[in-house]
């Protein structure tokens, strides 16, 4: 039993179906990504989760709680960071930071040391008197972030944290997504940045039409499309006639030539190397390099998915453009 | 104690950064000021000022709750501010009190610019003012309601003002402001007894000028009334409407 438990939750919204009957579970601790492409329900199924949206059906167990019934209780120790920046335009950045505190009951001087603390965390404290409509997008994204943990939450629903900022400030926030995982936070993540959620998930479900269509840590992930384990070896000559020699060597092994001056092992087993370094070695081959060769979590998604990785891609710069 | 926090921290907020900004304070003396010149102009000298004074009270609370709170929250929604209140872990009901609250207030200090300024020309003194600002406190809790109600089904902050209008409009004239209840058309009549903007100018009238056409328990009675109908509707519309 996780501390977030989601189990055959639906969402229709008139004739559409946004969630189709989703399940997952996700432990203490850990970091959850949604991947999946812009419509795919990521941001339906939080929105469920965190109260902003009623389930047509299905039940969200979150820390022991009814996440339907009892909402108010779970929205006490949730932080929510939503795609879109809401803090108010007009007011200064300790101002939001002091106003998001005290909607969770924080006094005065707590909620101050807090957001001085947090300002100075995310190195906005230069700009904590200017009013937040004067900040840039990586410093609106920064203070969101900064209002959505400023209460101490004991979980966290990140809702495209780094769609449409720059390089540094999406660095930034990985790192302090991942240094908040390192405080014991349960992290739940909507992203359609592979990379990122290779980066920073433990653990993540491909969503498409409103469907999960696989759930598993990154390597499991991998091994479910690629169960076979691959080392590619950079020779010093072709080994082209020896192909059959070697396989007879080498128990439970395939072997490639993809090209000249390389091989591939391919194995259902892990590969041990230095009995086939050993007979490359008698035959007087040298070996330069011995790479493993994993898919990436893109070729996995796209494997899953039927989705082209360069249209998650194409979606991700429109929304960027659009943030 | 937290939800204590949260709701004076909501009202705060909410005076600071709508209510108190310069513009919405010159707008609230100066519509006040123009109905009253409008009237007075108007009237030619023919009414009182005694006899203006209820309706500016009334007009003045009414267009300034109703226009502000539907704007207001608008607004948020449209920028998703208001998200984070929804997602506060504070009851529908102690946040519908903190909105309404700030509208509540300006509602009120709408209503007594007319009063100051008639305070220069006329002797105020014989008037019952607790139940006057009984009155106006209840016209600004339903007008502020309606703010809501219309701020529930309004999209965009310019919609809100037509709702608004769509609201205002039709009650200012069949609630007994310009045409007395009396006079109005007998299809009319069934309306003006359903908007709780007669009972409170009735209050009001009673009160200052000493026509009244019920009685004031009733009067406020009817009001508050009207003030749970529409805090429950209220409700209903916004776990409806805002939590999809």
């Amino acid at each position: 039993m996780g501390i977030i438990n989601v189990s055959n939750l639906k969402k229709d919204y008139e004739d559409v179906q946004a969630v189709k009957d989703i399940s997952f579970t996700i432990d203490q601790g850990e970091v959850f990504g949604l991947l999946g492409p812009n419509g795919a329900g990521k941001t339906s199924t939080i929105n469920m989760m965190i109260g902003l949206s009623r389930p047509t059906s299905g039940q969200i167990v979150i820390d022991g709680i009814d996440g339907i019934k009892d909402i108010k209780k779970v929205q006490s120790f949730i932080g929510v960071i939503p795609d879109e920046n809401n803090l108010y335009d007009e007011m200064d950045g300790f101002g939001n930071l002091c106003f998001c505190a005290s909607l969770y009951g924080m006094r005065k001087k707590e909620r101050e040391k807090k957001a001085m603390e947090l300002l100075d965390q995310f190195n906005l404290t230069d700009a904590a008197k200017r009013p937040f409509k004067t900040y840039s997008k990586g410093m609106r994204r920064k203070l969101t972030i900064a209002a959505g943990i400023i209460h101490n939450p004991k979980i966290l629903f990140l809702d495209e944290p780094t769609t449409g900022i720059d390089v540094e400030s999406a660095r930034q926030i990985r790192e302090l997504i991942l240094n908040l995982k390192n405080q014991g936070k349960t992290i739940l993540i909507t992203t359609h940045y592979i990379e990122e959620a290779e980066r920073i998930c433990d653990k993540i479900a491909f969503i498409v039409k409103g469907q999960i269509v696989k759930v598993g840590t990154v390597p499991e992930l991998m091994e479910s499309v690629e169960p076979e384990h691959k080392i590619k070896l950079q020779l010093g000559s072709s080994i082209k006639d020896m192909r059959g020699e070697l396989e007879d060597n080498l128990v439970d092994c395939r072997v490639e030539i993809p090209d000249e001056n390389s091989c591939l092992i391919i194995s259902r087993d892990r590969i041990a190397l230095s009995p086939i370094l050993q007979l490359l070695d008698n035959k007087g081959i040298s070996v330069y390099e011995a790479k493993e060769i994993k898919p990436s979590l893109e070729d996995v998604f796209v494997k899953v998915t039927g989705i082209e990785a360069s249209k998650l891609k194409k979606e991700k710069e429109k929304v960027g453009k659009i943030g | 104690m937290k939800a204590i926090i949260a709701f004076w921290n909501i009202l705060r907020k909410d005076v600071q950064n709508y209510y108190l900004k310069p513009p919405n304070i010159s707008w609230g003396i100066i519509f006040p000021l123009s109905w009253t010149l409008m009237q007075l102009i108007r009237s030619q000298g023919s009414i009182g000022i005694a006899e203006l004074l209820p309706g500016l009270m009334a007009m003045s609370v009414l267009f300034g709750t109703t226009s502000m709170l539907a704007v207001t929250i608008t607004f948020e929604r449209k920028g998703r501010s208001f998200d984070r209140l929804l997602l506060a872990p504070i009851s529908i009901s102690t946040l519908v009190f903190a909105k309404i609250l700030g509208a509540v207030l300006f509602g009120i200090f709408n209503a007594f610019v007319p009063v100051v300024f008639a305070a220069f020309f006329i002797d105020l003194s014989g008037i019952n003012w607790g139940i006057a600002v009984v009155a106006v406190i209840l016209i600004a809790i339903t007008s502020a309601l309606l703010g809501l109600l219309i701020a529930v089904s309004a999209k965009e902050v310019f919609e809100a003002q037509t709702f608004s209008n769509f609201f205002r409009f039709p009650m200012l004239f069949l609630c007994g402001l310009f045409i007395p209840i009396e006079k109005l058309p007998v299809i009319l009549k069934p309306i003006s007894f359903c908007l709780p903007l007669t009972y409170g100018t009735d209050i009001l009238n009673g009160m200052i000028t000493g026509n009244s056409s019920f009685d004031i328990i009733f009067n406020i009675s009817i009001m508050l009334v009207f003030a749970g109908f529409l805090f429950y509707l209220c409700l209903r519309n916004i776990k409806r409407k805002w939590i999809l």
